[in-house]
C-alpha cells in the first residue's frame, strides 16, 4: 500500500509536552495526597454510603433528565413558534451558568420559603424540603435537562426530511419507524454522559446535600480534607471515583454521542404531518413547562438581585475582582494548552484532554498544595492554584471545541500549506490562528465562564481576604444574608455570561469567508 | 527532465505503474478514465503519496524522500488553492515567502505578477469576493511567482465553464511557458489533451510513456482509443 504523507506536519512536541504536563499534574497530585497519608486507610460505613448515594443520585438524575428531555425535544423539533431560536440558545446557558447561582434560584422556587411551598401551604398541604436526595436530583435535572434536549434534538435533525415525507406518503407510523429507532441509538450515550457529569457533582451536593444520607464522593473528599484532614481517605476516595469514571468512559466509547458544541440547532424538522389538536397542545405544554422550569429560577435571580446590586458590601466587589482575575488567568492558561493538544491530536492528546473529566478537582488542588508546601506558603497562592485547577478542568471542553475544527482545516487546507512549505510559526500565525478564531473564542468563553462560576478547590483553601465571588456568595447564603446573596448571584451571573459573550463575540469578529 | 524510475503505487484494489522520462518545457496532459490514477500520479510527483517502489527524479535529483514543500514542484488542486482568510496579495506572497515576511521588493513583485494575470489592484481583496475565474488567476499568480520549475495541475479549472477553462489554460501556457516552467495537467477533455504538447495515457494500471500529442491522437494506442470511444459515446 502506498503511504499517505502527513498533511500539515505541525510539530507535535508542544502537544506532547502539554499532555505529559497534564498527566504528570494529575498523577503527581494524586500521588502526593496518597503519600502524605499518615495512617492506613479504611473506608467506614459513611464512605460506602457516599459511594452508594453518588451512584443512586447520578442514575436518578440522568434517567429523569433524559426521560423528560424526549418529549421536550420532540415538541421543539416539530413546532415553529416565535422565540424558538432564543429558547434553544437558552438551553445552552446552564452549561456556563454558575452552579451556586442556579441553586439560589432553585431555592427561591422550591426552597423552604419558596414559591412552590407558598402555594402548598396556601392549599393546606405540608411543605416540601429541597434538601437531600430529591434536591440534589432536582438541581441536576435543572442543569442536564437542557443539555439532553439539545443532544436529542440533534438526533431528530439527523433524520432526513425525505424520510418524514416518505413515511407520511406511506401513512406509516413515524414514531415506530423513524423516531423510536433514532432514540434507541442515541439515548444510551446521552444518559451515560449525564450520569458521568452528575457523578463528580460537588457544589450541588455541598449546598443541597450533606449529612450521612446525601453525600457524594466528591463531597466526602471535601469533608475528609477540610474537617478530618484525612489525606489517605481523600486519596482513596478520589481513586475510587476515578476508577468508576474511567470504567464508564471506556464503556461510553461504544456509544455514539452527537457533539453539540457550536452546532446550529435553529432549523426545525420538516414536519409534513398534520397533527391533531391534542398533540399540538401537548407539545405546547411540554415546551412551556420546560421553559418555566428553566426560566423561573433565573427570573427570580434577576428580580431579587437587581435591587440588592447597588448595596453590595465592598468585600463582594473585591471578591468579584479576584474571580475575574482567576477566570482570565485560567483562560489565558487553558486556551494555548488546549490548542497545543488539539493541533497534536492522536490518542495521547485525547487522553490528556479527557483525564480532567474523571479526576477529582479537590484532590488535584490538595495535591498541588502538598507539593508546594516545602517551597512557598500555599495559602497565599490559593488563587493561582484555583486558576490552574480551573484551567485543567476546562481543558476537555476547549479541546472538544477545537479538535473537530482542526481536523476540518487540516483536510481543507493541509495540502496547500504543505506544498507551500510554510514554516511552523507561519502556519500558526497565518493558517491556524485565523481559521480557528471562532472555536478559540468559543472555548475561551466557556473556560472563562466555568472558571468564574466555579465553587470547588477554593472552598477548601479560601482564607480570609482570598475568597472568590462564588465563595463569597456561598458564605452569604450560609449566614442567611439572602438579599446580599441575591445581589452577588446577579453579579456573578452577569460576569459569567458576559465573559462568555465577550470571548465568543471576539472569536466571531468580522465576517470572513 | 522529469523521470519516473520504475514507479509502482498500490492501494486497495488499485495499482499504477510508470517508468518513463519526459523533457522539460511545454504542457504534458495526463488523460484517461476516472479512477485510473491520474491524480494519484500527481500526488506521487508532488510528494503527498510515497510510492511502494521506484523513484521520482527531476533534473537528475532524486525527489522521492523529500516532503511536498521541499520539491521543485507547484501543484494546483481541484479546490482550496487559496486561503480564504488571507488577502489576494498575501495568498500570492506565500509563493514568494512561505513565512509571509514580505519586503517592499516582494510587494512590488506581487503587484507585477497580479498585473500579468490581469488582476491589477486586487491585492487587498479576499478570495471570497472574487469570481471563480479570478480566484484561478490568483492561484496561477502564486505558482508563477514561486518560480518552481515543475507545475502540476489536478483539474484546478474544473469548476469553470468551457470558455473560461480554455482561457485559463491559455493564460497558464502563456505566462508559465514564458518563464520556462513545465506544466503537467490532468484532464478528461480530449480537446485539452490535443492542445497539449505531450500526452500520457493513464489506463489499466499503467501510465504510458509520454508521446507528442499530434501523433498520439492521429494514431491512438488501444488504451487511448478505448478512452476516446468511451468519451465519444457520452
Amino acid at each position: 500500500m502506498a503511504r499517505r504523507a502527513v498533511a500539515i506536519a505541525q510539530p507535535r512536541w508542544p502537544g506532547t509536552a502539554v499532555a505529559v504536563l497534564v498527566l504528570a499534574l494529575f498523577g503527581g497530585a494524586l500521588a502526593a495526597v496518597a503519600l502524605a497519608a499518615r495512617a492506613p486507610v479504611t473506608l467506614g460505613a459513611g464512605d460506602w454510603a457516599a459511594i452508594r448515594f453518588t451512584l443512586v443520585q447520578a442514575a436518578l438524575s440522568s434517567g429523569l433528565s433524559v426521560l423528560l428531555a424526549v418529549p421536550v425535544a420532540r415538541a421543539l423539533a416539530r413546532r415553529r413558534f416565535l422565540g424558538r431560536g432564543a429558547l434553544i440558545t437558552l438551553l445552552g446557558a446552564p452549561f456556563i451558568l454558575p452552579v451556586i447561582v442556579a441553586i439560589l434560584g432553585l431555592l427561591a422556587i422550591f426552597g423552604r420559603g419558596g414559591l412552590v411551598n407558598a402555594v402548598l401551604v396556601w392549599a393546606g398541604l405540608p411543605p416540601v424540603s429541597i434538601y437531600g436526595l430529591h434536591g440534589v436530583v432536582l438541581a441536576h435535572v435543572f442543569f442536564n435537562l437542557p443539555l439532553s434536549v439539545r443532544l436529542i434534538l440533534l438526533g431528530w435533525q439527523s433524520i432526513p426530511a425525505e424520510r418524514f415525507r416518505l413515511a407520511a406518503s406511506l401513512n406509516a407510523p413515524v414514531w415506530r419507524h423513524l423516531e423510536r429507532p433514532m432514540l434507541g441509538q442515541i439515548l444510551p450515550g446521552i444518559a451515560l454522559v449525564v450520569f458521568l457529569i452528575c457523578l463528580t457533582s460537588f457544589a450541588v451536593a455541598l449546598t443541597l446535600g450533606g449529612g450521612p444520607r446525601a453525600t457524594t464522593i466528591e463531597l466526602a473528599i471535601y469533608q475528609a480534607l477540610r474537617f478530618d484532614f484525612d489525606l489517605g481517605k481523600a486519596a482513596l476516595l478520589a481513586a475510587i471515583q476515578f476508577g468508576i469514571l474511567a470504567a464508564l468512559w471506556l464503556a461510553s466509547a461504544r456509544f455514539a454521542v452527537a457533539q453539540s458544541f457550536g452546532l446550529s440547532l435553529d432549523r426545525p424538522v420538516q414536519w409534513p404531518l398534520r397533527d391533531r389538536l391534542v398533540t399540538r397542545l401537548m407539545d405546547a405544554a411540554w415546551i412551556g413547562l420546560a421553559a418555566l422550569f428553566l426560566l423561573a429560577p433565573l427570573g427570580v435571580i434577576l428580580v431579587r438581585g437587581a435591587p440588592a446590586l447597588a448595596g453590595l458590601p465592598a468585600p463582594v466587589w473585591e471578591a468579584a475582582a479576584r474571580s475575574l482575575a482567576v477566570a482570565l488567568g485560567s483562560t489565558a492558561l487553558a486556551v494555548p494548552l488546549a490548542l497545543a493538544l488539539a493541533l497534536r491530536g492522536g490518542r495521547v492528546a485525547a487522553l490528556a484532554a479527557s483525564l480532567p473529566l474523571a479526576a477529582s478537582t479537590l484532590v488535584l488542588g490538595t495535591g498541588l498544595f502538598i507539593l508546594m508546601r516545602p517551597f512557598v506558603n500555599p495559602t497565599t497562592w490559593a488563587l493561582s492554584v484555583t486558576a490552574l485547577v480551573n484551567a485543567c478542568m476546562g481543558l476537555p471542553f476547549a479541546y472538544r471545541a477545537l479538535a473537530p475544527e482542526v481536523a476540518q482545516i487540516r483536510a481543507r487546507h493541509g495540502r496547500l500549506a504543505e506544498t507551500l512549505a510554510m514554516p511552523a510559526g507561519a502556519r500558526l500565525r497565518w493558517l491556524w490562528l485565523p481559521r480557528l478564531r471562532r472555536p478559540l473564542g468559543f472555548a475561551a468563553g466557556m473556560i472563562a465562564a466555568l472558571s468564574m462560576g466555579d465553587l470547588g478547590v477554593i472552598a477548601l483553601f479560601s482564607a480570609n481576604g482570598q475568597e472568590t465571588l462564588p465563595m463569597a456568595m456561598y458564605n452569604l447564603m450560609g449566614a442567611y444574608r439572602m438579599q446580599a446573596a441575591g445581589g452577588a448571584a446577579l453579579l456573578l451571573l452577569g460576569l459569567s455570561l458576559g465573559l462568555f459573550w465577550a470571548f465568543d463575540r471576539g472569536g466571531r469578529g468580522r465576517a470572513e469567508a | 527532465m522529469l523521470k519516473l524510475d520504475d514507479v509502482l503505487i498500490t492501494e486497495a484494489g488499485f495499482s499504477l505503474a510508470a517508468d518513463w522520462e519526459a523533457p522539460e518545457g511545454g504542457i504534458m496532459a495526463l488523460i484517461g478514465p476516472s479512477g485510473a490514477g491520474k491524480s494519484t500520479l500527481l500526488a506521487v510527483i508532488s510528494g503527498f503519496l510515497a510510492p511502494d517502489r521506484g523513484r521520482v527524479l527531476w533534473r537528475g535529483q532524486d525527489l522521492t524522500g523529500l516532503p511536498p514543500g521541499g520539491r521543485p514542484v507547484s501543484i494546483l488542486f481541484q479546490d482550496n488553492n487559496l486561503f480564504p482568510h488571507l488577502g489576494v496579495a498575501q495568498n500570492v506572497g506565500l509563493g514568494l515567502r512561505p513565512d509571509l515576511r514580505l519586503s517592499d521588493a516582494d510587494r512590488r513583485a506581487i503587484a507585477d505578477v497580479l498585473a500579468t494575470v490581469g488582476l491589477s489592484g486586487a491585492g487587498d481583496r479576499k478570495p471570497g469576493s472574487l469570481s471563480g475565474g479570478q480566484q484561478s488567476r490568483v492561484a496561477l499568480a502564486r505558482v508563477l511567482v514561486s518560480g518552481r520549475p515543475l507545475v502540476l495541475m489536478d483539474e484546478p479549472f474544473a469548476a469553470l465553464g468551457p470558455a473560461q477553462r480554455r482561457e485559463m489554460l491559455a493564460l497558464a501556457r502563456q505566462v508559465l511557458a514564458a518563464k520556462g516552467q513545465t506544466l503537467v495537467l490532468v484532464t478528461h477533455d480530449p480537446q485539452e489533451a490535443r492542445a497539449a504538447d505531450r500526452v500520457v495515457v493513464v489506463a489499466d494500471g499503467v501510465a504510458s510513456a509520454p508521446i507528442a500529442s499530434e501523433p498520439a491522437f492521429a494514431n491512438p494506442s488501444p488504451a487511448l482509443a478505448a478512452y476516446l470511444g468511451e468519451a465519444g459515446q457520452n
